[in-house]
């Protein structure tokens, strides 16, 4: 069992400190034990569970740092991790931009630990892979998913006495379901902290009707369409737009947050004003850890207030030489909407398509976050406010900064992926052709 | 972790780089000498004893040490220096007519019996649920062999001091010439791998593989617009002597391209000169072209619309939930007349090119590597297929294509070099550009993106220069071209000869759940195609 309890991991975190002759010295500890189950064909492929404990120590002496990592134990060992991460940093160059190790610092409170993901054993996992494959035999239909468990912690501490400790359980799973003869498909995923909130025969059911549902699609021809895009249609272009959220890389010109003429958007409205995006690690439904990855604090931060660019991450360096707040990368997301349920924003489109799922999304252009990708496991014509008929896949080109200036309609938030976001309708989303895949 | 999610980490394209630390890293003035094999054959006999004595009908073990260096640097500075380890042993058996698998960390004869105990008992327990039995197409045993990637220089030896000279005069020069900001790196790979199996084979391998690749972009602050260009270097199976910029590597024209040699600092000027042109290139037209791809755009057409959809276990279903499965159905394999691409089309797989990627002497399963045919004059003909698979095929030996990224995954189907065969009359570049009409040569390989079943795909590049009336007129921007994969290669209409061909290939190569990556080259020589849908990318925001 590698999962610590904070004073196992303290008193080891404390003998690694010990042990250092370098000007600052952080150290991290992270454990974690993942289960998992892969089947396809209505049949087990692979089931697997991995252990692992991992030291890491970074070592400076001024401003020369490098990092060492190890996964034993011993006394010896810890002693070899410090001198191997002292002698790197003796060798590195001098780098300005390395930042002095931060003190103490006072954590939000987040619930990430479940015992009820904890407890997963292969039975369980068994049991999920079962939920899918047993229906889908009796349906003719055929079933590929992948369950994946972790329980784990991470461990902080440094030599300005800062320490920090986060304990957290997760469980993702997704099922694509096809149909004998290949002609239909459909998608379903889920993630969550409390395995409790997971029905995997629920899930499963939902992959299924799309699948059957989405046999003998008809071609339409490509096109500005509105679209009602699920939260897992969305998610994919969203996070992309949030890797492009760094300060620095705008405030160099090379983002689409770059103004004319130097600087960045910060205070411009850049999308629709029914647009608000935040990241929060405390929001219960996607718990996230309470601290980044060199210590800072991961607190309540507003990207987008009501379509305004209101904040962007920036590392320390950065932000101490333009007196900008340094905010970490973001460890979650939520985008707020309203109340409407897919089915009502289904209900409320004259023509549209409804869109499952997106898939293969990478930057065409990266000055105007434009990107490509294809729809997949379910796409749908809308006609009167009511699912018309299964529709060919669809590749798009569309970046998310037209997407949410072309907002019709924002549904309930949904977990995906570990953030929160509400289904969509968009006007005018940008389809350039069509493809024969199922 | 996949290519993308690599490539966002290490922050190519971008300005903040994070690396991320796989394994342990070994000291940067630590011995790179091999373990000996006899000692790795004691181990590895221990693992194949305990699984035999447990009912085992096949067992191997790979003992693995895993090493990769990175040199990260933007502009002046070194952002970061990784230099990893990882050292452990994994074991594979059959029994009861299933797959089991374990991996161990701890490295001695006690340890690694008990893992391939465990992996007997895991078989076991999945034999229960198991619909049909492994049928593995046998293997000779080869006895005590060896293979090693004829390198020239090991990078691993050269000082640290040297690579990061090097990429600051590489930067130094890139800004010099008009460069914004340049970000840097070399990637360096070494595998040490050791695989023994019941069959009677104990293999010992040196793998190095090298990666020096940069971005550079020019911003206008006024305009707020900015360009970036890659690296036209490729990741290879080479040692340090990749890097030695002798002219025997070049092939010139309307840019310098680089075969089995890289001069990255010449590049990196052109790159920040060829930046700032396309700033101020013409806005392509959307519409049909006749498109000329060199090799170092190419290959990633190839990996994506050829490499992927003829991987078997992607045709059966396996990958269905993940990477997708494939339009080349066993139906059209068993035709024998589906028209892959036209007759000039002829695409061959293989482990054993000198200086690719995929090069080794024995795959992850003991099959010694060879070359062997997927499509064959338009027609396929084949797939990628290892020893669990090729029964279902027809064909009694693995291809062997069997790859695992660690000790500790286990060892499945992944993709050989793929290659498009040059053509067998001399055609030279020039000679080809000179009967298109209404065309667009690219260079270097961008944007790329296709669906599940490899029909629908969209690719970028790095450069791009319209052709009209057989002439090379000037510079294009916001081009990407769409295509069907059938449709694409069946408007193939001249391939240059063997005077052209080059490789180019993926570092970051990713499939499987849990994911694993792998490292492929692809080769080719300029190739034509007529009549591609080109779509204009440029937008507003």
């Amino acid at each position: 069992m590698t999962i610590l309890s904070p004073g196992e991991a303290k008193a080891i975190l404390h003998d690694v400190l010990g042990y250092s002759k370098a000007d600052g010295c952080e150290v991290h500890l992270d454990g974690s034990t993942t289960g998992n189950i892969r089947y396809a064909r209505n049949t087990v492929s692979t089931a697997g569970s991995v252990t692992d404990l991992t030291l890491v120590v970074q070592s400076n002496f001024g401003q020369k740092m490098a990092t060492a990592t190890i996964n034993e134990f011993d006394d010896a060992s810890l002693v070899k991790v410090v001198r191997r991460s002292e002698e790197l940093a003796k060798l590195a160059p001098e780098n300005p931009e390395f930042m002095k190790i931060l003190g103490p610092q006072k954590y939000l409170e987040t619930k990430g630990y479940f015992e009820s993901t904890a407890k997963i054993d292969a039975a369980y996992r068994a049991s999920v892979a079962a939920a899918s494959i047993g229906p889908c035999r009796e349906k003719k239909l055929v079933a590929a998913g992948y369950l994946e468990d972790t329980v784990g912690f991470s461990a902080m501490a440094n030599s300005k006495g800062l320490w920090a400790y986060y304990p957290s359980t997760d469980i993702d799973f997704s099922v694509t379901v096809r149909t004998e003869d290949g002609t239909g498909s459909g998608y379903v995923s889920r993630d969550y902290n409390d395995a409790a909130q997971f029905d995997a025969e629920r899930a499963s059911a939902i992959a299924m009707d799309k699948a059957m549902g989405s046999r003998n699609a008809r071609a339409v021809e490509p096109g500005k369409y509105t679209v009602v895009l699920e939260p897992g249609a969305s998610v994919g272009l969203l996070q992309n737009m949030m890797f492009n959220f760094d300060r620095r890389q705008a405030d160099e010109g090379r983002s689409f947050l770059a103004k004319p003429g130097g600087g960045n958007k910060v205070g411009e409205k850049i999308v629709d004003e029914r647009v608000t995006l935040y990241s929060d690690p405390t929001v219960a439904a996607i718990p996230a850890s309470p601290w980044a990855q060199d210590g800072r604090r991961h607190e309540h931060v507003a990207w987008i207030e009501k379509g305004v660019v209101k904040n962007m991450y920036c590392s320390r360096y950065w932000a101490q030489k333009n007196e900008a707040p340094a905010i970490p990368f973001p460890a979650n997301g939520v985008m707020e909407g309203g109340d409407a349920s897919l089915d009502d924003l289904i209900a409320g489109t004259k023509r549209g398509v409804l869109v499952t799922r997106m898939w293969y999304i990478r930057t065409v252009d990266p000055q105007t976050l434009l990107y490509t990708g294809l729809t997949r496991d379910g796409t749908f014509f809308i006609e009167d406010g009511k699912i018309a008929f299964p529709i060919k896949n669809m590749r798009f080109n569309e970046s998310p900064v037209i997407m949410l200036n072309n907002i019709e309609e924002l549904g309930r938030p949904e977990r995906i992926n570990g953030n929160l976001i509400p289904p969509m309708k968009i006007r005018d989303f940008t389809f350039s052709s069509l493809s024969d895949a199922v | 972790m996949d290519r993308r999610e690599f490539l966002r980490l290490s922050g190519i394209g971008v300005g903040t780089l994070m690396v991320p630390v796989f394994g342990t890293p070994r000291t940067l003035f630590g011995a790179t000498t091999p373990i000996p094999a006899a000692d790795k054959k004691v181990l590895a006999d221990a693992a194949l004893d305990a699984a035999r004595g447990k009912g085992a009908t096949y067992a191997d073990v790979r003992i693995g040490r895993y090493l990769n260096q990175f040199v990260v640097t933007r502009e002046d500075k070194v952002q970061n220096l990784v230099d990893t380890e990882s050292y452990g042993v994994g074991v594979r058996v059959i029994a009861d007519g299933t797959w089991g698998f374990a991996a161990t960390s701890v490295v001695d004869e006690d340890s690694i019996a008990k893992t391939a105990e465990q992996a007997v008992a895991t078989a076991k327990a999945n034999a229960k649920i198991q619909q049909e039995p492994v049928q593995l197409a046998s293997v000779k045993g080869v006895g005590e062999v060896s293979w090693a990637t004829p390198i020239e220089k090991n990078a691993f030896d050269v000082p640290i001091s040297e690579k990061v000279e090097m990429l600051m005069d590489v930067n130094a020069a890139a800004l010099e010439a008009g460069a914004s900001f340049i970000n840097s790196i070399f990637f360096l790979v070494n595998e040490q791998k050791y695989f023994a199996s019941t069959d009677g084979s104990y293999i010992d391998q040196d793998v190095h593989r090298i990666w020096p690749t940069f971005t550079v972009t020019v911003v206008d602050p006024e305009t707020g617009k900015f360009r970036t260009r890659n690296a036209l270097s490729s990741p290879m199976g080479l040692g340090w002597e990749y890097l030695d910029a002798s002219p025997r590597g070049k092939v010139l024209g309307v840019t310098t391209r680089y075969g089995s040699r890289y001069d990255m600092k010449e590049d990196a000027i052109f790159a920040a000169k060829q930046t700032q042109e396309i700033m101020s290139a013409k806005t392509v037209d959307a519409g049909k072209y006749d498109l000329v791809l060199d090799p170092s755009h190419l290959w990633l057409t190839i990996h994506e619309s050829v490499g992927h959809p003829l991987e078997l276990d992607r045709v059966l279903g396996y990958e269905a939930n993940y990477a997708g499965t494939s339009f080349a159905t066993l139906d059209k394999w068993k035709s024998k007349t589906f028209n892959y691409g036209s007759g000039k089309v002829n695409l061959v797989a293989d482990k054993t090119q000198p200086g690719s990627l995929g090069a080794v002497g024995y795959d992850d399963e003991g099959v010694k590597c060879k070359e062997w045919d997927l499509v064959k004059d338009g027609i396929l003909v084949n797939y990628q297929a290892i020893r669990d698979q090729v029964h279902i095929v027809g064909e009694k030996e693995s291809h062997g294509c069997c790859y695992a990224d660690g000790w500790d995954s286990v060892q499945f189907q992944r993709m050989p070099n793929v290659s498009l065969r040059p053509g067998p009359e001399a055609l030279a570049v020039d000679e080809m550009i000179k009967d298109v009409e209404k065309g667009i040569y690219i260079i270097g390989h961008g944007s790329y993106s296709i669906d599940q079943q490899r029909y629908n795909f969209q690719f970028g590049g790095q450069l791009f220069y319209e052709i009209k009336d057989g002439e090379v007129t000037g510079m294009l921007r916001d081009v990407a071209y769409q295509s069907n994969t059938q449709e694409f290669w069946n408007s193939c209409v001249a391939i240059c000869d063997q005077r052209d061909y080059r490789l180019g290939g993926s570092f970051f190569d990713g499939k499987g759940q849990p994911g694993q990556i792998s490292a492929v080259s692809h080769g080719c020589s300029t190739t034509r195609f007529n009549g591609v849908d080109v779509i204009n990318t440029e937008r507003k925001l």
